[in-house]
């Protein structure tokens, strides 16, 4: 009953075509017309009875009806039982073979001869098991370790059994309890504000201060997870196995404590405390000071080409003289029966006569001057000395030395003859020491041991001090040797005082360190005093009070208290008492000089801003 | 990799050499350093063996797989090379009280594995071991109720435990999914955990004795016969229902001798040589103060909402003798339900309450953490829902003297005194704030007339002084008042300058930085302070126009 002819083939390959196979004779069969649409379909299933049992033959697209049997046949096969309505699954079952033994065997074969001979390839797997067993390659069964995982483990606590490296173990410090910050709903004011976010936001992580930035929510229930949880757990296992230990020990001092007890300010009395006198008159930068030994007359020298007299406790200009060039330095002669000042002006030492005070003693040092009478033969002389001429003389200039080089600074013996100049130059030409009365002058160095700073003679004794850069000599004018050099610790030693006993020298430096040197003590400094900001310029020791003074690039002046005891047994001590401030910073230049008065307790500064201050 | 989880478990750290260039061959490139010794105490540590023998376990294990002999495979099973930690353990904390102490990292790693996932990441056994032992520790610090202090912050909830005198924090991670970093080496953390379960089993096991109560901890009988027939139905496994059971935290657990009912011991008072009556007093005080805290929620029954979390809650209302309990629906264990009208406080996390119960207190989570901080129950006006919540603040901040003290950690304390601060002081306050704002501005006022006169002073002195070239004048001088105490404090001063200037070297960096550290803290004190008068302002300011136009 083979109506269509293409076989068993997928029916979709026809269903683009108006037929559907080929009967017999290979005419098409067409497929039945079906104009029906969905409502017709609908319908049909609503009134059709028999619709349920209609399906459509897919090998000739005709609407077949299932009869009765062939619907039972369906409902069975999907209830998963047999097709067939007469079979019967559950027949009895008759054993094929009975199960009762007989007496006779079924087979009469003779048994082999292996059932009766140990199996060979038994044996070769007992051997090897053996083997392996006793080369330790398979090893027993463990016996399950029954012991409970928990248990007392502290039960004897023995404190002898702790080992050693246990005390010097480090136990890992806990982690930071958390702040109000944390907190989930915190004070207001820890909340970060839009800069201060910004600003955590740039910064590196490892330099933050807060590791998550504080947020507030309402309630509980809006709070999210923190997503770097697992992340800062992690960090916390890699501190505890990689970070090395160490014990620090914390420094609990009281701050108040750290301060050394000294002797205060105002039982050392007296000392300059406040600002007396201003001299105003310069234009300039004023380099240099000096003043009359019997303190009534100030000398100053600056930038402006000239040097000014002042009376000290007026402080009015007596004087200016122009001298034609800048003025590194002017020393008044500390004989007080000589009215004389040295004034270096480029590459000469002016020798002037001010003038001032008592007229017989000005005029004893005219008469001294002049008194001078040359030798018959004429020696070599590193400089010149010149007389001034008629125009300079009724200045005041009484001598000129001229020297080959620019001069820097000039200082007078304690006696008031002698007079030592600095020349800048890096030759032995650098030190000469001249004397008035002979007008010659000496070379007292044979070799330069470096670029001379500052030189000075000591009050008492024949000697003679020379700073370098880095050290200082003290010669011995009389043997002409050298007896000490002091080592200063500072990179640029700029000026240096001696105390007038003549046991204590200081040095300021450019590395604004102050050196006290006891020069019984040792030859590297008693005390380094860094009190100053910046570059001290010059420093200074009171002549009966036990007072010295520095003065800096930083406009201040400091005082301090310097006692020297007589017994050898006590060491110098050093107070500061007072910062004396008032000059005006011009040109990163503050003080450039500072001076005692030689009997009042008074100090005079003179600064870059081209004034010369009194403290008293 | 061995030698990394040898550290880990053995303890050992690096060490910062002290001549880093004579150990490094000259150079200062960063290393990490161990001492010799160190690494020959590694060597002889018996785990070693173990290490390599579990090492050619693996090996073989591999090999008989790739040879499919499943035999062999059975047979290497079998013999599984297993190690214990137990005496590194007590190497590592010779005494008990040692363990307590590190105690911290270790509870903080169980808590976090034991919220991980169960799939990937790491071993499932670890992490239902971890959970067990959590939920130990929990139910320990139930038991004794020695939980002081916690915390709710952004990264996760901080408690604080005393144990045996030693105060143990640790920290849970609130309980949502992790997105799991991939920066991070979890075989790191897996062996950190390996020794914390080991360390925690044992302290547990000891914690729970020192109690008398069994271990592992079983329910107490009477408790456990009132859950069973309600959740035994619901919950096919038993041996998983018990630790969810012991998990719910709502059942108190079986003692060795079953606990005579309650008896108070009392304190023995042993008068120790060289203590004072005021020092007995204080101690005293501070013991009863401390037995009323534990007492903190006794006789309150709470119930908690389900949008609330449920474990943490239960666990701290647990730890101060409240009962508590939730839908039944949430979670095992729940004891009673929301109509119970024994109920006296309800926790609720929403809005508003949709139907109130008369005769209990609906209030918002923090009011348990404020209170359990506080050591007493606050007033529950601040906590209703819906209520913008006050501040809540770390109970870990002592603040010391210098220190930014927030405005309502100051009125904590005086409640603590007992000092009652209630609305209407408050109202006073806000007008005696009003009323200093006035004086404020009056002496604002006086202090810019005083300016002004040193201002004109100066201008005279200053003309005095250029006026020398003038025309000599002289003007009526001002008698000037000098203020001796000012004057006296100058001097004061400028004598402790001066003997600063005279300080040693190192004496003065050191001073120097003590100083510094000071200022800072000075500093930042202030900038909290001012942070917050601004923002009060802002506050009031805005107050005040909402008043306004309630009244326009």
């Amino acid at each position: 009953d083979i109506r269509n002819t293409v076989g068993n083939i997928p029916m979709e390959w026809y269903q683009d075509f108006p037929h559907i196979g080929y009967d017999l004779e290979g005419k098409k069969i067409y497929k039945p017309i079906r104009t029906k649409d969905e409502l017709d379909m609908f319908l049909e299933k609503m009134e059709n009875p028999d619709y349920w049992r209609t399906v459509q033959d897919k090998m000739t697209g005709a609407d077949i009806k299932l009869t009765d049997e062939q619907v039972d046949l369906v409902h069975r096969l999907q209830k998963g039982q047999f097709g067939d309505v007469h079979f019967n699954p559950y027949e009895p079952a008759i054993d094929f073979f009975t199960h009762e033994v007989m007496i006779h065997p079924v087979t009469n074969r003779p048994a082999d001869k292996r059932s009766f001979i140990p199996s060979l390839i038994e044996k070769e797997k007992v051997s090897k098991l053996v083997h392996a067993i006793k080369m330790g390659w398979i090893k027993p069964r463990k016996p399950k370790d029954d012991t409970p995982t928990y248990y007392d483990l502290w039960a004897h606590e023995d404190p002898n059994s702790i080992l050693g490296r246990h005390k010097m173990h480090v136990p890992a410090p806990k982690m930071k309890l958390p702040g109000h910050e944390e907190s989930y709903n915190p004070p207001p004011e820890y909340l970060l504000s839009e800069e201060e976010k910004l600003a955590w936001e740039q910064q590196e992580p490892a330099e933050r201060k807060l590791n998550f930035v504080p947020q507030q929510y309402q309630c509980l229930r809006a709070v999210p997870a923190y997503s770097r949880f697992i992340h800062e757990r992690f960090e916390r296992c890699l501190d505890l196995y990689l970070c090395p230990r160490q014990r620090k020990m914390r420094v609990n001092v009281d701050p108040e404590d750290l301060i050394p007890k000294l002797p205060k300010p105002r039982d050392l009395q007296p000392f300059p405390t406040t600002q007396a006198l201003i001299y105003r008159g310069h234009t300039s930068l004023v380099r240099c000071l000096s003043i009359s030994p019997s303190g009534q007359w100030l000398v100053s020298g600056s930038d402006d080409c000239t040097v000014r007299f002042w009376e000290v406790c007026t402080a009015r200009c007596m004087k200016t003289l122009p001298v034609g060039g800048v003025v590194k330095s002017v020393a008044w002669n500390p004989n007080p029966t000589v009215c004389l000042v040295a004034v270096c002006v480029e590459q000469s030492v002016l020798l002037v006569n001010p003038c001032l005070g008592d007229k017989l003693l000005y005029g004893a040092t005219d008469q001294l001057l002049e008194s001078y009478v040359a030798p018959e033969e004429e020696r070599v002389q590193p400089v010149q000395w010149v007389m001034a001429t008629a125009e300079q003389h009724s200045k005041g200039v009484r001598l000129v030395v001229q020297h080959s080089k620019a001069v820097k600074q000039v200082t007078w013996h304690g006696k008031g003859d002698y007079f030592a100049s600095v020349v800048s130059d890096n030759s032995n030409m650098q030190v000469l020491i001249h004397q008035t009365s002979k007008r010659w002058s000496q070379n007292p160095f044979r070799k330069s041991k470096g670029l001379v700073q500052c030189v000075l003679f000591h009050p008492i004794r024949p000697y003679f001090f020379v700073a370098t850069q880095r050290f200082v000599r003290v010669y011995n004018l009389l043997k002409q040797e050298l007896t000490k050099k002091l080592m200063t610790n500072c990179k640029w030693v700029s000026s240096m005082a001696i105390h007038p006993g003549g046991d204590n020298i200081i040095c300021g430096s450019y590395d604004s360190k102050l050196a006290w040197f006891d020069l019984d003590l040792s030859t590297r400094p008693y005390q380094l005093l860094r009190h100053h900001k910046k570059a001290l310029r010059s420093v200074a020791f009171h002549r009966h009070y036990p007072l010295f003074a520095s003065g800096s690039d930083d406009g201040t002046v400091i005082v301090c208290h310097g006692m020297v005891y007589n017994d050898l047994l006590q060491n110098p001590l050093l107070v500061p008492v007072k910062v004396l401030k008032g000059h005006a910073i011009t040109l990163d230049l503050g003080v450039l000089d500072v001076l005692f008065h030689p009997t009042q307790p008074w100090i005079f500064s003179s600064g870059a801003d081209g004034t010369v201050r009194l403290y008293t | 990799a061995a030698a990394r989880r040898l550290c880990i478990l053995k303890g050992i750290y690096p060490h910062e050499p002290k001549h880093k260039k004579k150990v490094n061959k000259g150079s200062t490139a960063p290393r990490t350093f161990y001492l010799l010794k160190d690494i020959k105490f590694l060597l002889h540590e018996p785990i070693v063996n173990k290490f390599r023998e579990y090492k050619v376990f693996v090996r073989k294990l591999r090999k008989a797989y790739g040879k499919s002999e499943w035999s062999t495979v059975d047979r290497l099973k079998d013999n599984k090379p297993s190690y214990k930690l137990d005496h590194i353990v007590k190497e590592r904390y010779p005494t008990f009280v040692d363990a307590l102490r590190d105690l911290d990292d270790a509870l903080s790693m169980c808590f976090l594995f034991s919220t991980f996932p169960r799939t990937g990441k790491c071993h499932v056994q670890t992490i239902q071991l971890c959970r067990r032992l959590a939920v130990e520790f929990l139910n320990y610090v139930i038991a004794s109720r020695s939980l002081r202090k916690v915390f709710l912050s952004i990264k996760g909830i901080y408690y604080q435990a005393e144990v045996l005198g030693q105060p143990i924090t640790w920290i849970t991670p609130y309980a949502f999914a992790h997105d799991h970093p991939t920066d991070v080496d979890y075989r790191v953390m897996a062996t950190f955990t390996e020794f914390y379960t080991t360390l925690l089993g044992f302290v547990n096991f000891r914690l729970y004795h020192s109690l008398n109560l069994l271990y592992p901890p079983k329910i107490d009988g009477q408790a456990d016969a009132e859950l069973k027939p309600v959740e035994g139905k619901e919950y096919a496994m038993d041996s998983e229902s018990y630790l969810e059971k012991l998990s719910a935290l709502s059942a108190s657990l079986a003692r060795v001798v079953a606990p005579t009912h309650e008896d108070e011991v009392e304190v023995d008072e042993f008068p120790v040589e060289g203590e004072t009556a005021e020092q007995m007093d204080a101690k005293k005080k501070e013991q009863e103060a401390l037995e009323k805290h534990k007492k903190l929620f006794e006789g309150l029954r709470f119930f908690l909402n389900r949008e609330v979390p449920r474990e943490p809650l239960a666990f701290i209302i647990r730890c101060f003798g409240g009962q508590v309990s939730w839908d039944k629906s949430l979670c095992i264990g729940a004891t009673y339900d929301v109509s119970d009208p024994s109920i006296t406080h309800q926790i609720v996390d929403r809005p508003q309450v949709q139907q109130q119960v008369v005769g209990r207190y609906y209030l918002q989570p923090q009011w348990v953490f404020d209170s359990v901080n506080a050591k007493l129950c606050l007033p529950v006006a601040d906590y209703f829902p819906g209520v913008l919540l006050p501040p809540h603040l770390s109970p870990f901040v002592t603040e010391q003297e210098g220190d930014y003290v927030p405005p309502e950690k100051l009125r904590l304390l005086a409640m603590q005194r007992g000092e009652s601060p209630g609305e209407e002081s408050e109202e006073e306050e806000e007008e005696e704030e009003e009323e200093e704002d006035d004086n404020e501005k009056e002496e604002e006022e006086d202090e810019s007339e005083k300016e002004e006169e040193m201002k004109l002073k100066k201008m005279e002195e200053q003309k005095t002084q250029s006026s020398k070239a003038l025309p000599v004048k002289v003007t009526a001088g001002k008698l000037r008042l000098e203020d001796r105490q000012r004057l006296e404090q100058e001097q004061q001063s400028e004598e402790k300058r001066l003997a600063i200037m005279m300080m040693k070297k190192r004496e003065k960096y050191l001073y120097k930085k003590i100083m510094f550290g000071k200022k800072r803290k000075v500093r930042e004190a202030n900038k909290l302070a001012a942070k917050r008068k601004a923002h009060d302002t802002a506050v009031k300011e805005e107050k005040k126009k909402s008043k306004k136009a309630r009244r326009e």
